[in-house]
């Protein structure tokens, strides 16, 4: 081995290359050490505002979002044979956008047998189809929730009947406080109408469905 | 045979007058170009462009070359005015969703001077871009042209016809009437259909487990800055690789056989 580094092969070590203050075991030449530098010193100043940046933007899909409970009506109001529509303000201060229609209609024994539906009061039923979101409608001489984009259809239990739909329509906790029904946050339901966290449309939750498309970090477990 | 003259000799001819003298260089109009010669020259002298210009402009085109060649030009010019009409409507535009977006649109298409025809140029030119890009595209195909050493020119466009898909996403919900907001609704579902990335992707699309005034904000930012700034980008690495490599002559023109190496006339 040339020791003045001249042959192809150059030793790591700066004593090997005979280097002036060298001592044994040591690899980081000058030139390294100021070429490390340099680099971390860019490597800090790009990820000082690369950073802030990624997290500014990804924030909404870590954050919690706050639920409130809005008032749908009267408890006489609502019938247990057949659903009355209300409109609820889902995120105040964003007008018609932030408003959502749901489907409600009173317990009814012979109906909701499920496991999951025995003790709840009201039964309240979200209009966004379980497809792409579209907007359902409640067809009364059908007794089914009809979806007008892509021929989704449900029976009077949000159950798929028909179409592309992988799941039951969504529903809402319903609690009732001085009289009045009250509309909670929202929650999926798979086709046994077991409940889980609320998912976004398109995501089935029978079988492996459940596991391939986990609960959301901002919607509340 | 050509009459020979001999030259006048240097000592018997007229001395012509110093340049600054001439009366043909003291007309407006010389002295105008001569200006601009001299600006020309002082920024060629500190930049070099002209060597750029002369290497981009004055290429050796193959024989064969026809109309279908054009369609990336025209893609370009559909950017172009895309961008500019862009950018006028930005001026009047308001990304608010309560109400306030639909309402700016409103007014450009219904009082601004000319705002009609900006916001349709910019509307229809969507469409229009749409469609040249995939004839472009198509004529790429046909021709054989995205072969070496041309790939990576492929896929440069092929980043850019995805990156032209999400302005067109994004620019579709702007107006803010109801189809727009369906449209929106229902594509940012389709991105949380995949499993396990899905569901995360759509709320950061979003902004959100729901459609908020944080959506509109979002997808108003990605289709004014961030997919813009790629494209251009991008648009001219595309330009480049055309310029450095060359375009292909039709696939129907065959080589002159005489220039062909042996080896390759015999598969021919």
């Amino acid at each position: 081995m040339a020791p003045n580094g001249n042959n192809r092969y150059r030793s790591k070590y700066t004593l090997d290359r005979e280097m002036p203050g060298a001592f044994p075991g040591e690899t980081i030449t000058r030139r390294r050490f100021m070429t490390a530098t340099a680099h971390t010193a860019g490597a800090i100043a790009a990820a000082s505002f690369t950073i802030p940046a990624l997290g500014f933007a990804l924030a909404p899909v870590f954050e919690r979002v706050p639920h409130h409970w809005s008032i749908a009506g009267p408890t006489d109001m609502f019938v247990d044979n057949n659903y009355i529509p209300v409109t609820i303000t889902t995120n105040p201060g964003l007008g018609e956008v932030g408003k959502q229609l749901v489907y409600v209609r009173k317990h009814n024994p012979q109906l909701d047998t499920d496991p999951y539906d025995r003790n709840r009061p009201f039964i309240a039923i979200s209009n966004r189809c379980a497809h792409a979101g579209c907007p359902v409608r409640w067809v009364e001489a059908a007794e089914r929730f009809i979806c007008p984009c892509h021929g989704g259809v449900y029976d009077i239990l949000g159950r798929r009947v028909g179409g592309p739909p992988p799941r039951p329509l969504d529903r809402f906790y319903t609690r009732v406080r001085n009289g009045l029904v009250e509309i909670g946050p929202r929650y999926s339901v798979n086709s046994e109408l077991r409940p889980f966290s609320p998912r976004g449309p398109g995501e089935p939750l029978d079988g492996i469905g459940q596991y391939l498309y986990p609960a959301q970090f901002d919607e509340r477990k | 045979m050509p009459r020979f003259t001999p030259p006048v000799p240097k000592a018997l001819r007229e001395e012509p007058p110093a340049p600054t003298e001439d009366p043909r260089t003291q007309t407006p109009t010389a002295k105008a170009a001569e200006a601009g010669i001299t600006v020309v020259d002082w920024l060629d002298e500190r930049t070099s462009l002209s060597g750029v210009g002369r290497w981009v402009l004055f290429r050796k085109v193959p024989k064969g070359t026809n109309w279908a060649y054009t369609l990336g030009s025209a893609t370009l010019f559909a950017f172009l005015s895309q961008a500019v009409t862009g950018v006028i409507l930005a001026m009047y535009y308001r990304p608010e969703a309560n109400g306030g977006a639909y309402e700016s649109v409103r007014h450009i298409t219904n009082e601004v001077f000319w705002g009609q025809l900006v916001q349709g140029m910019h509307l229809w030119g969507a469409s229009v871009m749409i469609v040249l890009v995939f004839l472009h595209m198509g004529r790429t195909f046909l021709f054989g042209a995205y072969k070496y050493p041309r790939e990576l020119t492929w896929v440069v466009g092929v980043v850019l016809l995805i990156l032209t898909m999400v302005m067109a996403l994004t620019g579709y919900l702007l107006p803010f009437d109801q189809r727009a907001y369906w449209a929106t609704v229902v594509a940012t579902n389709i991105t949380g259909t995949g499993p396990f990335l899905g569901p995360y992707l759509a709320d950061f699309l979003r902004g959100g487990p729901e459609f908020t005034t944080t959506t509109l904000s979002r997808f108003y930012a990605i289709h004014m800055l961030v997919v813009p700034g790629l494209m251009i980008a991008l648009i001219g690495v595309h330009l480049y690789l055309v310029t450095k490599l060359g375009t292909t002559a039709p696939p129907w023109r065959r080589p002159k056989e005489a220039t062909l190496p042996e080896a390759v006339k015999a598969e021919v």
